[in-house]
This record gives C-alpha cells, structure tokens and sequence, in this order.
C-alpha cells in the first residue's frame, strides 16, 4: 500500500475499476471515449476544456493526463494556461456571484 | 541543449549494446510490460516478414549541422561518418535494378556529404518514381555553399521532406537549438519561392513533425490543419503533407528520456497505444535502409540500433534483393514506436 495518496503511477491503473463492475465501468468508458471524440466540437477543443475542468475539480490525475493530451495536439502552453484561467475565472464567480446573496441576506435582515 | 552527440560526449547510450539492454530489460524483463515479440505472436505476425520492396533508403552520413535533441541518429557536427563515393557508386548500380519506386536519402544532413550533389544527379538518371530528400531546411541557410540547394533540389525533381517539430518559435527551437525556426521559416520561403510546396504545384514539399517531448504525436490530420493554418497566416508558407512521427526511443531520445525520467511512462504510453491494424505497414516491410559504410537494415533505427539484416546478404556489395527479402525482421521494444496509434513511419501514418 503506497503511503500517499496519489500515486502517478494510479492513473495507468484507471481502466481496473471495471474489474470491481464491469458493467458500470464499460458503460463510463464508452461513454467517456464517445465525448472525447470529434463532433461540433472538436477534440482540441474538448481537450482544452477537459484541462479547465480537471484544475477546477483539481484532480492531479486529470491534469497529468490533459496536459499531455494537449501537448500531443500541439495545444500551446499559452493556449492552457488560458484555458486554465477560464477555469478559474469560474470558479471566482461562482464564489463571488454568492456575493449577492450575503447583500440580500445583509438586507433583509438589516433595518 | 547540448552541442555534441552522444558519442563525442562518451555517453555510455552511444554503444548500441546499451540501448537494447534498456529495451529488453526494466519493465519488459519484469513482465510488466509485454515485450513487442508477444504482440506479434499474437496476431500470428511473429517472425515479422517483409512483403515487396518499395523503398530504397540511403543514409549518405551521420554529420549535421543541427544536434537536435531527439535524434534517434546521433547525428551532429562532429560525426565523421561519411559515406565514400565507392559505396555511392555501390548503392547506384543496385539502384539501377531495384524494384523499388522510391529513393530516399536521409543522414545527417545528406547535404553535407562532399559527394551529395554528384550522387543525387547520377541517381536520378536512374529514372526512379519518387526521389526524396530529407532536408532539415536550416542546411539550406547554414552557409552560402548551400542556398542554391531548393534550385538544386528542383533542377532535380527531389521531393522534399523536412522536419519542423512545431509552427511557434519557443518549441522548435528548445527541441532543436536556438534559431532553428526563424532559419526553417527563412528556407521554408525559399523553397516556396522555387515552386516547391505550392498548391498544385508537382514539387513536392512535406513536412515531418516530431512532438518535442515525451509525448506521442496525435491525429495527423488535424495536425496537418493547425501546421497549414498557422504557417499560411503568420508567414504565408505553404507545404503538401504533415507526416505525423512518433519518437522511437533509442539514442539521443532514448537518453532524453531515461534523464528527464519519463522512460517507464513513455514505454507505456507506446504499449498502450499499439494498434494491431499499425503491424501490417511498418516501414521494414518495404524498406531496405543502407548505412554510410554500405551495410544493409531493416530500417534506420534498426541502423542506429547497430542491428544488421538477418540475411546472409547483408552488404550493398552483396546485394541480391531475392535473398535479401527472404529474411525475418529484426525487432525489439523500440519498434512500438512505429506501431503507437495510426502507426508511424518516415511516411507519417500507416494505417
Ligand atoms: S534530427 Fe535530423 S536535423 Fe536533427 S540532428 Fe538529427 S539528423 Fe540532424
Ligand atoms: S523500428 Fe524498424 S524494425 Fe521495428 S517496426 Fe519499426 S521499422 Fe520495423
């Protein structure tokens, strides 16, 4: 048993957690190749966002593995690390949009 | 970067001995991971064959004037192997015999050899169909001796190939040295402003993209897309085909790999893309590539590996193409290189 949490080598591992539900564990790949694939969006595209949200849910894993997908693409660092910031961007918003919520509660409690 | 090859350096990878005990050990002697001969056998491939000849590849020398650092040739300025115009004059007369329809010259820099222009010329007297030259387009701008080379190039009919790892500066040139971009794009124009390149233009002008990392290239079309775009809007280049290669890891890559510590991760990656439908077009089962001193190989790499046909003809002064395609091919785990996604070979995709 590794003494850490995460473990780089774990990711190579993924595809095993079919072999505890196979059933569940093919239909998430399937599912999970199928949205990676060309479509009205392309996979650059889709790979970009993947990156975005993988720092967003800041899964070590997702970011090792979108970084490399977007190096493979020819995905610029400049390109990611905007992507990134997009994330970012968000997630800030979404913290501070609850801004309006306090000043309502703030309000309406307030005479 | 450094600026000497493996070999000047001493670097104990410049002893092909080395290298294929890394590939066979580690992971693959462990049984981690399965060794190439496994995937083979079981798609009934193994011993590996080669079907008819095509190609006819030449490796003139191992001199560059670039020390790029993913060379799986070890090529550099210092590298005195160069091939004799005896040995050119060998590779000539089986030339002028060979069922192959495509001569292909690579090193180094072919350019470099003393004899190069002398040999391309007698060549294509041969009258063979496709006659390619892989140009690393900064010779062309490395002195004044080479600018003529894409009139050269076209007085010939030469298909061009050229390597350009990326279409941004920052990545070209951390991958193959400082400068490298702005003189490929200088001599990317000129090819362009002989003809070469252009949209219907019968000069052929193909680019080669290696990623510049420990990561393998992705969809070739896609890629050919973004090269086309950014090349046409930022300095109004125009090429035919991106060939989309995947690094093998042998040599001065090999080396880049276990340093930086991604060789385990890399050898999975290779595995886990390995694409049965890929075995059938390898580049050995049309190819017979022949080294500076004449000696013959399944393929380049296999040349840089220092592994020799298994053929009892296994000299261009022995050639005999009947005997020579009679033979197993020689692999190890350096050949998932060329079988990673849609396959690669000097060709780009093969399936
Ligand atoms: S990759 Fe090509 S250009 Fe670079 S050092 Fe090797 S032979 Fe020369
Ligand atoms: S490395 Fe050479 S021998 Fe191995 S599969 Fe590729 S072309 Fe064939």
């Amino acid at each position: 048993m590794a003494n850490n949490y995460y473990d780089p080598a774990d990711l190579r591992k993924f595809g095993k957690i079919s072999e505890w539900s196979e059933e569940l564990g093919e239909k998430f790949f399937d599912y999970y190749g199928k949205v990676f694939e060309e479509g009205a969006l392309s996979a650059r595209e889709k790979s970009l966002i993947a990156l975005a949200v993988a720092h967003v849910v800041k899964c070590p894993y997702c970011i090792d593995a979108y970084t490399k997908d977007g190096l493979q693409r020819g995905i610029t660092k400049e390109e990611m690390m905007e992507a990134v910031h997009a994330g970012a961007a968000i997630e800030s918003g979404a913290t501070l949009v609850h801004g309006v919520q306090m000043m309502n509660k703030y309000n309406k409690l307030s005479m | 970067m450094a600026t000497k090859s493996l070999k000047a350096r001493h670097n104990e990878l410049a002893e092909t001995n080395k290298q294929l005990d890394i590939l066979s050990g580690g992971v693959f002697a462990d049984g981690e991971l399965p060794r190439f001969k496994d995937k083979l056998s079981n798609i009934g491939q193994y011993p590996l064959r080669p079907k008819k000849l095509e190609i006819f590849q030449i490796n003139v020398g191992y001199m560059c004037n670039q020390v790029c650092e993913h060379c799986h040739v070890d090529a550099g300025p210092d590298r005195k192997e160069i091939m004799t115009k005896e040995t050119m004059q060998q590779c000539l007369d089986v030339i002028s015999h060979t069922g192959a329809h495509t001569l292909d010259l690579t090193g180094g820099a072919p350019e470099m050899n003393p004899n190069f222009r002398w040999f391309v010329e007698e060549a294509a007297k041969v009258g063979i169909k496709d006659f390619i030259v892989r140009s690393n387009l900064t010779i062309i701008m490395a002195n004044k001796k080479y600018n003529d080379l894409p009139d050269f190039f076209k007085e010939y009919n030469i298909h061009v190939v050229s390597s350009m790892p990326h279409y941004t500066r920052g990545k070209t040139d951390k991958q193959r040295g400082d400068g490298v971009f702005d003189k490929s794009i200088q001599a990317l124009k000129k090819l362009n402003e002989v003809g070469y390149g252009m949209p219907d233009s019968p000069l052929k002008l193909d680019l080669v993209y290696n990623p510049s990392g420990a990561f393998l290239p992705s969809d070739q079309a896609a890629m050919e897309r973004d090269f086309k775009k950014a090349l046409k809007e930022d300095f109004n280049i125009e090429f035919h085909n991106l060939f989309a290669i995947t690094n093998l890891p042998i040599s001065r890559f090999l080396d880049y790999l276990i340093a930086s510590d991604n060789y385990e991760d890399y050898m999975y990656s290779l595995v886990e893309a390995y694409n049965p439908a890929a075995v059938a077009n390898v580049m050995c089962t049309n190819t017979i590539s022949v080294s500076w001193d004449g000696w013959l190989f399944d393929c380049d790499f296999n040349q840089m590996l220092g592994l020799k046909v298994a053929s009892k003809v296994n000299h261009i002064k022995d050639y005999n193409e009947e005997v020579l395609n009679d033979r197993n091919i020689i692999i190890s785990q350096h050949c998932y290189g060329c079988t990673a996604g849609a396959g690669s070979s000097c060709q780009g995709t093969v399936t």
